[in-house]
């Protein structure tokens, strides 16, 4: 199994780790199941600051603003919201700005519920036709050196980059009714 | 100021003149990010300066901007210069700021009542949406409207210093100013801002 430097098994914390050892400071979210125990250890963190979002396009703002001040940032958003960045991440692509989206999937592998499967399906189109650049991840041993490689991407070069956990990975949203 | 009374007061304020003044005798402990439309000619208008962004794109945009900014710089003052009708795209960032409550953002909404740029069809702030109100309802205490040039004297020490986030909205004259175009490469002006904050692109 994958570790970090820390030695973290759950690719949850690895995540985190990456973005302790990154320098990733700013996490803006909109809650989703697949993020819960990430934003709750970015939360604890003191050293980050850790923004609830209203929708996710904000985050797209929000993120452009942190870099101008110097400060690297990450989005933690489920594939729903990726719908809501379009526009916002035009000026990503127009102006060369870093970006590293976490993308926690719907509407793939076994998905029970119906009205997630057209933006579960287009995430990966719509995010490529804005120019950001995506990652998949369907297994646990990948987690770590794709999240990894895509944050040294998105910083190092300056471009947007989406890393999408698949449902394969995180696991299917299971509807019984009572 | 607030108005308490039912009459709307007459709206006097120029557009440039109330610009000028926000980012009168600046420092570098200014940073200021216009908005879509009038507001970047604006803000060239008032004088290029390293530390300005101008955001011609992305409308909605600008008030998340300035979170970030300020997030990524607490010791400077994050000015958000913007119009009403780029605030109403975007009206749960004032609850998104609210909660984060940065002490050192600032935004400004040139509020003409107006979509200028697009034939000056009436937005929702002249038909009785009270965008102050809004901030105040997304717990952004220092939130009011100047129409007068008295009250926009009075609100300045608030917009450049007062600890935030404040939200002012300045009701201005819906007429077009002279068009003054800033620099429009986003990668320009985003490594110019860098560079001064950080010594580094």
């Amino acid at each position: 199994m994958t570790t970090t430097t820390n030695g973290a098994t759950d690719w949850r914390d690895q995540i985190y780790d990456i973005f302790r050892e990154n320098g990733v400071r700013h996490v803006a979210h909109v809650p989703d199941g697949g993020h819960a125990k990430l934003i709750k250890r970015c939360e604890a963190d003191p050293e980050m600051k850790t923004v609830t979002l209203t929708t996710e396009e904000e985050g797209v703002g929000m993120l452009i603003g942190s870099w101008l001040g110097g400060t690297r940032g990450a989005l933690l958003i489920q594939s729903s919201g990726v719908g809501n960045c379009m526009n916002a991440l035009s000026v990503m692509k127009h102006g060369k700005f870093p970006i590293l989206m976490i993308v926690s999937m719907r509407g793939q592998w076994g998905e029970g519920m119906p009205w997630q499967i057209p933006m579960g399906q287009a995430t990966r189109e719509v995010l490529e036709a804005m120019g950001v650049i995506v990652y998949e991840v369907e297994f646990d041993r990948d987690v770590q050196p794709t999240v990894e490689a895509a944050t040294w991407l998105a910083f190092d070069s300056s471009v947007p980059v989406a890393v999408l956990l698949t449902q394969r990975l995180i696991g299917t949203k299971k509807f019984v009714a009572a | 100021m607030t108005t308490t009374t039912s009459a709307k007061p007459r709206i006097s304020l120029e557009r440039r003149n109330v610009t000028s003044a926000l980012v009168a005798n600046r420092g570098n402990d200014l940073l200021a990010i216009a908005g879509i439309g009038s507001p970047c000619w604006d803000l060239a208008a008032s004088g290029d300066h390293p530390m300005n962004f101008y955001l011609n794109g992305a409308m909605g945009s600008a008030a998340a901007i300035g979170l970030g900014l300020a997030l990524a710089q607490p010791k400077k003052r994050t000015l958000v210069i913007t119009g009403d009708g780029e605030l109403l795209m975007s009206l749960g960032i004032l609850a998104t700021i609210g909660v984060a409550a940065p002490k050192n953002l600032t935004i400004v909404v040139l509020d003409n009542e107006v979509y200028l740029e697009t034939g000056a069809q009436p937005t929702h702030t002249g038909r009785g949406v009270d965008l102050a109100a809004v901030a105040r309802a997304c717990t952004i205490q220092n939130a009011e409207t100047v129409y007068t040039q008295a009250e926009l004297d009075a609100a300045l020490p608030k917009i450049r210093a007062a600890d935030g986030p404040v939200f002012t909205v300045v009701k201005i004259l819906p007429d077009k100013a002279k068009l003054v175009i800033p620099p429009l490469e986003a990668t320009y002006t985003k490594h110019r801002m860098r560079e001064a904050l950080t010594g580094k692109p």
